[in-house]
């Protein structure tokens, strides 16, 4: 199916006029209203084949009086991001809620209602997921251009309501928000029965540090430096995908060699986090021995990023219209010393991780996600690919992997081993890509590095990270100011997944299904 | 099977262990052999970081740094800790449990934080929902700047910290 075809079936199915439709590149966006907005956004679910992927409001109410809302969704086969757009009035600020239909979309409501305070009528949950009932007080929405910080924050005496399981034996283990390791903060509810798991609550927003309000109003440089902070382990994800929108948003093209350096940085981030990750297993199930090789590893290539790079996270090495590192031969041979060097050292992990009859025993049909739920979650990235989804950014937005050997890692039974799989699978396919990359430096010529004119617009960056999309809507003002910016980690959805694979599994089997995932805290809190 | 085994023990063991890593660490190693009687036991709380910090505490414990044969080891509990270390700029949310893990801690104590995060909220400064620093909420005794600071960095200002401090009664 192309565009063409889609546009025709949907006018049909519709009955929209094709003025209410426009394209921009590779978005589309239609304008609907509050009666044909939960219909349309259902049927562009239906006929996409695509959980909502990102969903946002924005304050206009300067401009036209009403806040708009874009609920956004991917078309695999279209290669288009397809927006449903809504205003809603100032007056009334209520708009339908889709999420009964449209699981995927739930978490992207209560986002919406605590920082707009737009209320979706008929959600099934309002309850507040990043403000916490404890220390922000009712009425005060961030997102608003007209918000001020309320004066007394805290002890507002409410309290966040768990889910209740109740029955004979049924007891609580409440974890965290301070956790046991060194990792990030968040609050685990389990309900136990005996052994198995069977429910699993997660209360997350620990690391809300309110990025979205101040992406607003900087400058777009500025502003890039704060996205390489939103996920530490995604820096050079959210740096790109942030870079991305605003290339798009202010038309600045980009040289094939900035493209292939940038490749070269997002592989380089995906191999060493996910040979953490695999370490991170190993280590749950107390197999210490490959988790000490998997970190020398993982140190190896931070080092190989310092110095191509001068960061070891790939902190500060992205700019608008280029991604300026060079590479000089000497430090290129250096390149292929360490990836080779990697390379031998993954297949030992692998085999030994592999010859462990107790390591397997802990990880086969542990943790299993299926497709039909992670479809329905909206779920994306790694989790999905091992649940048999076929979904990769890499696929879609080929760019530069065009001409590469670029193959989709996948796997069907969605277990901890599935996503273990997937994650050495993606290492090689990586290790493969970024020696052809540099193949391919050295083939092209040195092209001049654009210089980058910030103009007024709107554009959506993404690019696939380790965990999968990180996706950035970013809208600029006159002045090249960031005037509303959207981000969507991977992690915000996945955390669904965590909590619904481990039903059925044992308490001490949830460190390994959750490094199974690896899912950022501060990326999906924001 | 052997073999492998064998093979991964020569790389942990090929680790780059670089002159000035040596002679900090024994510096840190006898400073913590006379103030901590041979431990020095650290609990990590992260009050909002971006999760780089992190990951740099845990590459400091990697074979390579192995921050652990000095003496320095990082424990689950804070009722087990003699240092609390702490990233990020503390989210309103987490200013509580920051609280209750340092009240926690058995006296004497000091806290040591990393990145530029905790010192004053760093990139995320004047934010709606930060403390802007974790000294807004317990005393702080060392900084480790850095975004995120280095394992060597770490290691460096942990020798540091342990040198200089008055351990706090309290």
């Amino acid at each position: 199916m192309n565009y063409k075809e889609f546009q025709k079936i949907f006018i049909e199915k519709s009955g929209f006029a094709a003025e209410l439709i426009s394209e921009a590149g590779d978005e589309v966006y239609i304008k609907t209203n509050s009666e044909n907005y939960p219909g349309t956004c259902l049927l562009l679910h239906k006929e996409l084949a695509s959980p909502v992927m990102i969903y946002f409001a924005e304050d206009n109410r300067k401009k036209s009086d009403v806040f708009t809302l874009y609920c956004g969704f991917l078309g695999k086969q279209i290669k288009k991001w397809v927006f449903a757009v809504l205003d809603v009035p100032k007056d009334t600020p209520e708009f339908p809620s889709i999420s009964k239909e449209i699981v995927s979309a739930q978490l992207f409501e209560r986002e919406i209602r605590e920082m707009f305070g737009l209320i979706p009528s008929g959600s099934p949950d309002e309850r507040r997921l990043r403000l916490h009932e404890e220390v922000w007080p009712e009425g005060y929405y961030p997102l608003r251009k007209d918000f001020v910080k309320p004066e007394k924050i805290g002890n507002t005496g409410r309290e966040y309501c768990f889910d209740k399981i109740e029955g004979e034996g049924v007891f609580e283990v409440p974890v965290g928000p301070v956790h046991a390791g060194i990792i990030g903060p968040g609050h685990f509810r389990f309900s136990v029965a005996g052994e198995p798991i069977i429910n699993l609550e997660l209360r997350l927003g620990f690391t809300h540090r309110g990025a979205e309000k101040l992406f607003e109003g900087r400058t777009v440089k500025d502003s890039l430096k704060l996205a390489e902070c939103v996920s530490g382990d995604s820096a050079f994800a959210h740096g790109l995908a942030f870079s991305l929108a605003v290339e798009k948003a202010s038309g600045v093209m980009v040289s094939e060699r900035t493209k292939l350096n940038r490749g070269i940085c997002l592989e380089l981030e995906r191999i060493y986090n996910h040979v953490n990750d695999i370490g991170g297993m190993a280590v749950d199930v107390a197999f210490s021995y490959p988790q000490a090789l998997a970190s020398v590893i993982k140190e190896n290539i931070l080092r190989l990023n310092e110095k191509l790079t001068g960061h070891r996270y790939l902190k500060g090495v992205n700019s608008f219209g280029s991604c300026g590192f060079s590479f000089e031969p000497a430090i290129q041979k250096e390149a292929y010393e360490v990836l080779r060097q990697a390379e031998n050292d993954i297949l030992v992990l692998k085999e030994m991780l592999f010859a462990s009859v107790s390591f397997m025993d802990r990880v086969d049909t542990t943790g299993l996600l299926h497709r039909n739920t992670a479809e329905d979650f909206g779920i994306t990235g790694v989790a999905a690919r091992a649940a048999g989804i076929k979904a990769d950014l890499r696929t879609i937005f080929p760019g530069v992997y065009m001409k590469s050997s670029f193959m989709l890692a996948r796997q069907a039974k969605g277990d901890v081993l599935a996503r273990l799989l997937v994650r050495f699978d993606e290492i090689a396919v990586s290790l493969r890509i970024i020696n052809e990359f540099m193949q391919f430096l050295a083939e092209s010529n040195k092209e001049d590095v654009n210089s980058s004119v910030e103009k007024e617009g709107t554009g959506l960056g993404c690019c696939e990270g380790f965990r999968g999309p990180v996706i950035y809507w970013v809208k600029l003002n006159s002045e090249g100011k960031v005037e509303r910016c959207k981000i969507v980690d991977a992690s915000f959805n996945n955390w669904q997944a965590l909590s619904y694979c481990v039903l059925g599994n044992i308490v001490p089997d949830f460190p390994l299904c959750n490094k199974s995932f690896d899912l950022s805290y501060s990326g999906g809190d924001l | 099977m052997n073999n492998i085994y064998n093979i991964a023990k020569a790389r942990i063991e090929k680790g780059i262990v670089t002159e000035e890593l040596n002679l900090i660490g024994e510096e840190l190693r006898s400073e913590i052999q006379k103030k901590f009687s041979r431990s020095l036991h650290i609990r990590e709380v992260d009050t909002g970081s971006c999760g780089a910090c992190e990951s740099e505490i845990i590459s400091a414990t990697n074979p390579i740094y192995d921050i652990q044969r000095f003496g320095v080891d990082f424990v689950a509990s804070p009722r087990h800790a003699d240092a609390l270390l702490v990233t990020g700029p503390v989210s309103l949310n987490m200013a509580l449990a920051l609280k209750r893990t340092y009240d926690a801690m058995p006296s004497p104590k000091f806290v040591i934080t990393a990145g530029d995060c905790a010192f004053d909220g760093g990139p995320f400064k004047g934010s709606y929902y930060i403390e802007g620093g974790v000294s807004k909420i317990i005393p702080v005794d060392f900084h480790v700047p850095g975004c995120p600071p280095k394992p060597i960095d770490l290691i460096k200002h942990i020798l540091l910290a342990v040198k200089n401090t008055k351990i706090r009664e309290r």
